[in-house]
């Protein structure tokens, strides 16, 4: 890594001092390195701002390929030991174009970074968090992008496998009607984020063998009223947390906030469930155990 | 000099006496305002069964009607009327006190501390929750208090009245100092907590129970009595504080009461609501474009149509895209802010 860094400069100094070129074009230099690329599917250096995609490439084999990562990735635990450039709104772009990357994934709303890093001759990747299905397309084209086909191949029927795993063992269960919350005020049923009937939430919850009851808004968040829950009765209650690690008696205190919408079913059976953990609303590879962790939830029975 | 019309109201100038007067008044916005919080709660995102509501004979528990009426609706409805009520007195009062048609519940930095709170709270995943209070809620609550404290320290020194320019210039500055803190909050959270932060901006009244209204009512309710007994007083400050001096308004006094009363009825309705914009500086504008300028019939009219303003606009907010609710905040200003014009412009 040194040694490479340090033949890096030189050949900087010396195209600097032999031709006299201007920094633009020293910045449109090949940045992996000496030799033109062989191949723009080849990317060698990558920095990934998007955790799922971080989860991707590891699950793909370009786990030692990726030289950097997004401020809020977690997992794998490979990334901990990588250089962070920032996230979604606050890309360091400084940062990036000198960790001399050739390969670059954004999110599809960076539109700017996306043209600064093309002005240097840098390659990006745009994507934006889709479905199950887009999610295993988007794992093909990092595959591609980054010479990996066969093990995105993999990654992707192994997903499959196990999203399909889950869909057999709950096949003949009855579908309970679920609420699936993934945010709230602490404390009280106020500001409840729920997913409605579309993106890989709302997907997984499919999958699990659970009706979402609020299937027919066709977006990925619905904040409801406390009048539409009820009227909606949902017999399960899904509750994501992404963050943090609640104490058992914080969670029995989050649990105890549903019990004064006392006629929802849910509550009246005591099927509110709280699931903790980043996987659950990373759409990566791990979507497949966050499917299980639901329909865990959902019909316990199956799993016996 | 001559005496303007407020003050000449207060001398007891007015065409009629005051007291028929306020009662007209009181008769007319309290019937708009009853309407509202007795048509609001029969309207919603799903249609129930009023009967079946207040049927005793099936448990509350199992009782899906009586559930969606007292849980969800009844309380909303109650939250907008408290909150409107009280945006809207409070604005009535900071526009005399400071003398500025432009003053709202917000000028004092109030609203922006509370948000401060709010936004910390959330975004650090607060958990300290007080009797009815939620965490979010009591955070915001303090934040509150503590940016009046400020703005009070600022503007006051001891036996004198208060600057009103040093309140207002005080206040605004803290403002732009609080908004560039929360800036600074949202910016480092993480950018769902960020969604819920701005979320929390936008206003909300669904509180799920009665629980938060009583959290906050008796703050509202101390500083309704400390605002109560000032509109006379209001009436000869809105001329002048030397003018008021020697009328006999013991104006440091007056001020003192206005700011405190102001600061507790807009934490606690803040705490309840969020910041819910609009309400607070254009509704006494309205009452005054339609019964005149004494502060004695001023304030508690406000205080009226703010409560059915706010209803109202709730009952839009909850059904016009059901399931999916708009943000109160932003009815309250699309929907006030053209008909506020219309008015001005008519009447001008």
């Amino acid at each position: 890594m040194a040694a490479r860094q340090k033949s890096l400069i030189l050949v900087c100094a010396l195209v600097l001092t032999a031709c006299g070129t201007s920094v633009v074009t020293l910045a449109r230099a090949n940045p992996a390195g000496f030799a033109p690329q062989t191949s723009p599917s080849q990317a060698k250096r990558i920095v990934s701002l998007v955790p799922a995609l971080t989860e991707m490439l590891f699950a793909i084999g370009a786990g030692p390929q990726v030289i950097a990562v997004s401020s809020y990735d977690e997992f794998p635990p490979e990334v901990a030991a990588l250089p962070r450039v920032g996230a979604l709104l606050d890309p360091d772009v400084e940062r990036i174009l000198a960790l001399r990357p050739d390969l670059v994934l954004t999110y599809g709303s960076q539109g700017p970074i996306e043209d600064q890093l093309g002005r240097a001759g840098i390659r990006t990747f745009s994507y934006r968090h889709g479905g199950l299905q887009a999610l295993l397309s988007t794992m093909a084209a990092l595959g591609t992008a980054t010479g990996h086909a066969a093990g995105a191949g993999r990654a992707a029927r192994a997903l499959q496998a196990q999203l399909d795993a889950v869909r057999d063992r709950v096949r003949e269960r009855p579908r309970p009607k679920v609420l699936l919350v993934f945010g709230r005020q602490p404390q009280s049923l106020q500001q409840i984020y729920v997913s409605g009937g579309a993106g890989f939430l709302h997907e997984m919850l499919e999958v699990a063998g659970g009706d979402n009851i609020f299937a027919d808004v066709r977006r990925e968040s619905v904040q409801p009223s406390q009048e539409t829950l009820l009227a909606r009765a949902p017999d399960v209650v899904l509750e994501l947390r992404a963050a943090g690690s609640l104490s058992a008696a914080d969670l029995a205190r989050e649990r105890a906030v549903w019990s004064t919408l006392a006629s929802l079913p849910a509550v009246r059976n005591g099927r509110i469930h709280l699931l903790q953990g980043d996987h659950l609303v990373v759409p990566g590879p791990r979507v497949g155990i966050a499917t299980e962790a639901l329909a865990r939830a959902l019909h316990p029975e199956a799993f016996k | 000099m001559t005496v303007s019309q407020p003050a000449a109201a207060a001398i007891g100038g007015g065409i009629r006496p005051i007291r028929a007067r306020l009662t007209a008044t009181l008769l007319v916005f309290g019937g708009v305002a009853a309407g509202a919080c007795l048509v609001a709660p029969l309207v919603g995102s799903t249609s129930i069964s009023l009967s079946r509501a207040f049927d005793r004979s099936v448990p509350f528990a199992d009782n899906v009607d009586a559930q969606i009426f007292f849980l969800a609706r009844l309380p909303r409805v109650l939250a907008g009327a408290l909150a409107g009520a009280a945006l809207a007195s409070v604005g009535v009062v900071l526009q005399a006190l400071l003398r500025n048609p432009l003053a709202s519940p917000y000028t004092l930095g109030v609203s922006a501390g509370s948000a401060l709170g709010a936004m910390l709270a959330i975004s650090f995943g607060a958990s300290v929750a007080f009797g009815p209070l939620s965490p979010v809620p009591l955070a915001s609550l303090a934040g509150a208090c503590a940016a009046a404290a400020l703005v009070y320290a600022l503007a006051t020194k001891p036996g004198r009245p208060m600057s009103t320019s040093v309140l207002l210039l005080a206040g605004v500055t803290l403002n732009s100092f609080f908004s560039a803190l929360i800036l600074f909050v949202q910016y480092m959270a993480d950018f769902t907590e960020t969604y819920r932060t701005i979320r929390w901006l936008m206003g909300d009244l669904d509180v799920g129970g009665v629980t938060p209204l009583l959290g906050v009512l008796p703050l509202i309710a101390a500083g309704w009595a400390m605002l109560a007994p000032l509109p006379s007083s209001l009436n000869l400050l809105s001329v002048g504080t030397d003018a008021a001096a020697t009328r006999g308004v013991d104006v440091a006094r007056t001020q003192r009461m206005a700011f405190i009363g102001a600061a507790l009825t807009t934490a606690g309705a803040v705490a309840l609501a969020g910041p819910i914009g609009f309400v607070g500086i254009v509704v006494p504008h309205l009452v005054r474009l339609m019964i005149g300028v004494d502060h004695r019939v001023v304030l508690p009219a406000s205080a009226l149509l703010g409560a059915a303003f706010l209803v109202g606009c709730d009952l839009i907010s909850r059904t016009i895209l059901a399931p999916v609710e708009v943000p109160v905040g932003i009815v309250t200003a699309m929907l006030g802010g053209p008909f506020f014009l219309w008015l001005l412009v008519r009447k001008a």
